[in-house]
């Protein structure tokens, strides 16, 4: 009983769904099905949060990197399923909206150190890439605009580079997943491919030693030790004369004083 | 000239002895085959349940991608991608009623109804080059190789998308005349290789390839010319396990991409012997034709 009471806390605030036009600056969303009347412009998770409710989890950088607050909504008059970030999107009237913080899929277990770059790698950790239909439901569940689909393709394909870089920007909110007619576990397979590509396929950065090499032979010993005794008066004045590169700048910009590049 | 292709998968991956030949050849012949971009899985097995729809969505996909990029022909290697490609075109074609439930489903892609010609690369071969160009291409003819041209199923059946006739096909004979070598005729060169039925009975592919290695042997065959890589792992693995068991001999499992390559003299490393089964290298080096 208790459980249910606090359940309907926030409904305090539900409005009836016969209450007419809202007023101004005012939109009116339904959450898990009960209207409410929300500002205008706010984020689906602020709006939320405006409806009383209180997030605990499925919610984390607030920023739109973290892909804890994946959520689906859809519109009166249109049978398309739509999907967003609820920290990211802001309100529409009427959009019926319900979050999926998270979605189980199995993540293949295996040592990552014996993994080579073989097709079969991925094939044998995740076999259910083979169930894929090509409905392409995944891509349309996707809040970073990646074309899922592909992805799962290239992987099929042996193509382990192509998954990676097709799905480089996504953020693992598994809502790929819940939709997925075949089964298959998309956000998982796609971070073997990103580990695989970062720490197999993708050329070294050559650089990278050299530059470790020279700080471990004290590249920056002696501009270290001068900071440290620095008082903060004089700290604050060389941050407040540091070079800063304009606004206006090319890629090509470099700073007077190369010393420490 | 430019030709848009469909590879499928297993040619990316296991067959790459399929593809690789194949692509250098046709530029060899004056071709470029241009690879669609973003083709997905092409279905594998035709689905012949009549409302299951969903199954016809991945062959039905890549045509609209071959459509979009702006082809009216696509051309196929692998005999399992024509047969789902062409089946599924065909099904987009003539059934009003699917091919509006399909086109509503996929309703983030151009509708569909049929427009691309699916071809087999054997059909370029015969239809735009013509055997006696090709034979005119040859630079080292495969003389005195006693070839036996297996078709399996997909290439034939059904009628409908056979590239060939279908009780007596004759593209590969003849594109093996053309090549310089001597085709043989053999009893089972339409017999189905075992397909997908190995899979749940892994103990049967013995059997399938015991009838139709023994017949192209007792036909005076000294390898086999495939077109398909389902018919290559059912064949290739099959004869391993006689070779190892029933002390076969064996012969060597050749595509006709890795043939054509041979015959038009190019280098002998876009063919990828190294993945075919039956040592196909030793069996060459000894005819002279692989140093």
């Amino acid at each position: 009983m208790s459980v249910t009471k606090r359940n309907e806390e926030p409904a305090k605030k539900a409005v009836k769904e016969s209450a007419g036009a809202p007023p101004v600056g005012l939109t009116p969303i339904y959450v898990m099905g009960k209207r409410y009347e929300v500002p205008e412009g706010l984020t689906l998770m602020k709006a939320i949060e405006h409806a009383g409710y209180k997030f605990i989890r499925g919610c984390g950088c607030r920023g739109g990197t973290c892909g804890a607050c994946g959520t689906v909504y859809r519109k009166p008059g249109d049978y398309r399923l739509q999907v967003a970030l609820a920290c990211q999107k802001t309100v529409e009237p009427d959009m019926h909206i319900s979050q999926i913080p998270f979605f189980p899929a199995n993540r293949a277990v295996f040592e990552f150190d014996k993994l080579t770059v073989a097709p079969e790698e991925v094939f044998k950790l995740y076999p259910e890439l083979f169930r894929c239909v090509a409905c392409n439901a995944c891509t349309k569940a996707c809040p970073q605009g990646i074309e899922v689909m592909d992805a799962v393709s290239a992987l099929k394909q042996g193509n382990i580079a192509g998954a990676a870089e097709i799905a480089f920007e996504c953020i693992q909110c598994g809502l790929c997943t819940s939709r997925c007619f075949g089964e298959l576990m998309q956000y998982h397979m796609f971070q073997l491919a990103r580990r695989i590509y970062g720490a197999r396929i993708a050329p070294r950065a050559e650089h990278l030693a050299g530059m470790t090499e020279a700080i471990a032979d004290g590249r920056y010993e002696e501009f270290l030790d001068r900071l440290q005794g620095m008082s903060e008066d004089e700290l604050k004045e060389l941050y407040r004369e540091r070079e800063i590169e304009p606004v206006t700048a090319g890629e090509d910009w470099t700073p007077e004083d190369k010393a420490y590049l | 000239m430019q030709l848009a292709y469909y590879p499928g998968c297993t040619l990316k991956t296991k067959a790459r002895n399929l593809e690789e030949p194949a692509v250098a050849s046709l530029e060899a012949l004056g071709f470029r085959l241009e690879e669609i971009d973003r083709w997905n899985c092409c279905g594998a097995v035709y689905s012949l349940a009549d409302d299951d729809l969903i199954h016809q969505v991945a062959p039905v996909r890549n045509l609209i991608r071959v459509k979009e990029q702006g082809n009216d022909r696509v051309v196929i290697l692998c005999s399992f991608c024509l047969n789902a490609l062409k089946r599924a075109n065909l099904l987009m074609k003539g059934d009003a009623e699917k091919r509006d439930t399909l086109n509503r489903f996929m309703d983030e892609e151009l509708d569909y109804g049929g427009e691309v010609k699916v071809l087999h690369l054997l059909e370029v071969l015969r239809d735009e080059i013509g055997w006696e160009n090709l034979a005119a291409k040859v630079e080292q003819p495969l003389r005195g190789l006693k070839l036996a041209p297996y078709y399996g199923c997909t290439l034939l059946r059904p009628r409908e998308v056979a590239i060939d006739d279908v009780e007596n096909p004759t593209v590969l004979q003849e594109f093996l005349g053309a090549l310089g070598a001597t085709p043989v005729f053999f009893p089972e060169s339409t017999r189905c290789c075992g397909s997908y039925q190995v899979v749940s009975n892994p103990g049967d592919i013995p059997g399938y390839a015991r009838d139709i290695l023994s017949s192209a042997v007792m036909s005076g065959a000294e390898g086999l010319v495939l077109t398909c890589p389902l018919c290559d792992y059912d064949l290739g693995k099959g004869q391993d396990e006689l070779v190892k068991k029933e002390g076969f001999k064996g012969m060597p499992l050749f595509y006709f991409t890795q043939l054509l390559a041979l015959a038009l003299g190019l280098n002998p490393g876009v063919a990828h012997f190294e993945l075919n089964y039956g040592s196909p290298e030793a069996f060459l080096r000894e005819r002279g034709l692989l140093s």
